[in-house]
């Protein structure tokens, strides 16, 4: 009953290690490498990556850019609530508001076409979870994230909150159209 | 302090008086976190199942709130305590450490546990496990917290002490077992884990009281994590300890190699910490190159550790059977183990899905661009049900099996349910498991009350398979809460109603481990050098499954929209 008692080679530093256990070390890490490896590729050779320019901002100063943004750009307004449907100009910038309980606005995208999509939040900690392509990016108050998106294929995409942010959370739903 | 000593005639096992009466108490409030954590993940998975749908909204966050904090927090670091306690003063077979501080400790703790719940209870502090700033819970939310964190810190302390009283009164010689070994990685782990807390949580409570007026969000939540995982690193360290407990206690298994499996110990410490990080694959305010460093190739040195453990402890249990004589093809040895006897059965079973589900979906949750598919998705709760349920807590589960006569001296009750009942509850864990993570990968959040979106200005359709794959979640959940119950009925059922047993004698002085004889040592060099040939196929098993779903993963990431 070794492991529970004191290793009976008191030098059991100095036991030689069996060559089956030093090739599964040898397996482990340089799969770990791989994995390493693999990111560090991605970033170079991958079309996935997450953007890194974020820029320090606060609710006032990101809704006041936001606002300037829906202004000269929406195309129309959908729903009872009148949210504002806006067109990104191909290439350009577009913002996107998280808010209790809310994406805002809609979005209108163009397949193939690259977009710098601004996301930042006015309260609480919220999750962009682009659905049914399954992207998943957080969405924090006070930053700014720039994210380059191309979108490959035409459709209806909805944004579901998934960041727990009260009792609201669940009907926080936003839409994306790409046309 | 005078205390008494006694050894078990079951297990040879000695236990001091004070160290024992804290291992049982703090074991039974773990089992009584455990209670109110298994009532409460009925209630989630019952909402959760989209045929069923139980509790409206705000008591859904809220149970779910108390879920979280009851199981991962409460119940984990209580029945910790109880095993650091006895990986010191038993093993060691010496005194405890300042057993009135220990006593301090652990009532500290009770005092935070029950201060939290009330908060979580009152119904104002829905904030979830990790309370992210800013959504505020009530000030008590976070002082109970930190109550029972300072506890469980002097609770660390006690063990750490206690191996300096074993040493100071030579109660063993040469080095401390490979159990007690992983018991102090365990530890230091925790020393760091709650430091980390306190940084965060300490100034959380501040702002609560009005006194701090803002906390960074994305600060917060870096500390945070600091905490949130690098405690459920104390958890694989433990159970892996168990593991090595458990081989050892049924089939008198010796590790394949001390230094190999200590030194595997030593790298959680070293680089687990770092592995805190991946939860913050997906945030804006970490570069990508903080983001590889600290999650790729320092967590892969801990990931490394643990495939070393899912190496040598089969390892172990196949060498000591095949000395017994199962040497006949590949798996004899593990074909004819003692599949009846719940220690073992939980044990193994801990083993298998902590590697294959847990381990495997950990490391790929953990990918830096991966992390994108599957982010705050059910496939996270689905990862950690994987290695903190059917992982750490069935490893407590069987370890409670081997204890339950020795420490509390009852025979265990019924014993055709405790030997199914690790089977119920790791199997159906797994299957849930994998099914959240199925639907994960189909994109459902976690923490969502509503696969409908009531009250939404738009409509959305989950794949028809998204809402198979929460039906299926529903049954095994309420399988795997079966199976959950079912123990704790078996273990308070056996220390109400179980058959006494004997205590053995009692002195009022430690017996001191026996020096190893140079026959032993001598036994243990070399001569006995058994091959393993059916663990190095399970381990290539693995190892196959992990590269293959590894890549299977960066095909779905290759089919996402481009970003950059």
């Amino acid at each position: 009953m070794s492991a529970i008692l004191p290793p009976s080679e008191r030098l059991w530093w100095k036991q030689p290690i069996d060559k089956i256990e030093w090739a599964w070390i040898a397996i482990a890490f340089v799969w770990g490498m791989v994995m390493f490896v693999m990111m560090i590729y991605w970033h170079i050779n991958g079309k996935q990556n997450l953007s890194n320019e974020v820029y320090k901002t606060s609710p006032e100063l990101f809704a006041a850019k936001a606002e300037k943004f829906i202004a000269e750009n929406t195309v129309r307004t959908e729903t009872d609530q009148q949210i504002p449907v806006v067109k990104v100009p191909a290439g350009g910038d577009g913002y996107l508001i998280a808010r209790l309980w809310a994406w805002y606005p809609i979005l209108e995208l163009e397949k193939g076409k690259t977009y710098k999509i601004h996301l930042s939040s006015m309260d609480y900690n919220h999750g962009f979870s682009l659905q049914p392509v399954n992207i998943n990016i957080q969405v924090i108050p006070g930053y700014e994230h720039v994210v380059k998106m191309t979108p490959t294929k035409e459709g209806t995409y909805a944004i579901v909150c998934n960041e727990f942010c009260g009792i609201g959370h669940h009907s926080m739903l936003g839409r994306i159209y790409v046309k | 302090m005078a205390t008494t000593y006694r050894t078990c005639p079951i297990s040879g096992l000695q236990f001091e008086d004070q160290a024992e009466k804290l291992m049982r108490w703090n074991a039974v409030a773990g089992v009584l976190a455990l209670l109110a954590g298994g009532i409460t993940a009925l209630l989630v998975i019952l909402t959760r199942w989209p045929a069923i749908k139980l509790l409206p909204a705000d008591q859904f966050y809220l149970i779910l709130t108390a879920h979280g904090v009851d199981m991962l927090i409460l119940w984990i670091i209580f029945f910790e305590i109880a095993v650091l306690y006895f990986a010191s003063s038993t093993l060691l077979r010496c005194r405890l450490a300042a057993p009135k501080v220990a006593w301090f400790a652990f009532w500290l703790m009770v005092v935070g546990s029950i201060m939290t719940n009330v908060a979580i209870f009152q119904g104002e502090s829905t904030v979830m496990f990790t309370s992210y700033v800013p959504m505020q819970a009530k000030w008590h939310f976070y002082l109970g917290i930190i109550l029972f964190a300072v506890g469980a810190l002097i609770g660390c302390g006690i063990f750490f002490g206690t191996l300096v009283v074993a040493r100071r009164e030579k109660t063993y010689s040469g080095s401390i077992p490979l159990v007690t070994f992983g018991a102090l990685t365990a530890a230091i782990i925790a020393t760091f884990t709650i430091l980390s807390g306190a940084g965060i949580l300490v100034p959380t409570f501040l702002w609560a009281v009005g006194v701090i007026k803002e906390i960074d969000a994305q600060l917060y939540r870096m500390v945070w994590w600091g905490l949130g995982h690098s405690s459920q690193q104390i958890n694989v360290s433990a159970h892996v300890s168990i593991w090595y407990l458990i081989a050892a206690v049924v089939f008198g298994a010796k590790p394949l190699s001390e230094k190999v499996s200590r030194f595997a110990f030593l790298l959680y410490i070293l680089f687990l910490q770092l592995a805190s990080a991946h939860h913050l694959l997906s945030d804006p305010g970490m570069s990508a190159e903080w983001k590889v460093l600290n999650t790729s190739y320092f967590m892969y040195f801990a990931v490394m550790a643990s495939m070393i453990h899912g190496f040598t402890v089969p390892g172990a249990v196949e060498a000591a059977q095949r000395r017994k004589g199962y040497t006949n093809g590949l798996f004899e040895w593990l074909r004819k183990a003692p599949w009846g006897n719940p220690v073992f059965s939980g044990m193994f079973i801990s083993l298998v899905s902590f590697g294959f589900l847990g381990g495997i979906s950990g490391v790929v949750l953990g990918t830096e661009q991966i992390n994108m598919l599957m982010h705050n998705t059910f496939y996270v709760p689905g990862h950690f049900h994987t290695t903190v349920v059917s992982g750490t807590t069935l490893a407590f589960m069987a370890v409670t099996y081997l204890l339950v006569p020795v420490l509390f001296k009852r025979q265990m009750i019924l014993p055709k349910l405790c030997q199914i009942q690790p089977y119920l509850f790791g199997i159906s864990m797994s299957v849930l498991g994998l099914v959240m993570m199925g639907a994960g990968t189909l994109g459902v959040s976690r923490r969502h009350w509503d696969m409908a979106f009531s009250g939404a200005p738009f409509q959305y359709e989950w794949p028809g398979a998204a809402n198979l794959m929460m039906g299926l979640t529903g049954i095994f959940g309420v399988l795997a809460v079966t199976g959950g119950a079912l123990w704790i009925l078996l273990v308070v059922g056996s220390l109400l109603f179980g058959k006494k047993l004997d205590g053995g004698k009692v002195s009022d002085r430690p017996t001191p481990i026996p020096a190893s004889t140079p026959a032993a040592a001598a036994v243990a060099h070399g001569s006995d050098h058994v091959a393993v040939p059916g663990t190095v196929v399970l381990a290539l098993l693995l190892f196959v499954c992990f590269v293959l779903y590894y890549f299977v993963n960066w095909k779905y990431l290759s089919e996402v929209w481009l970003l950059s």
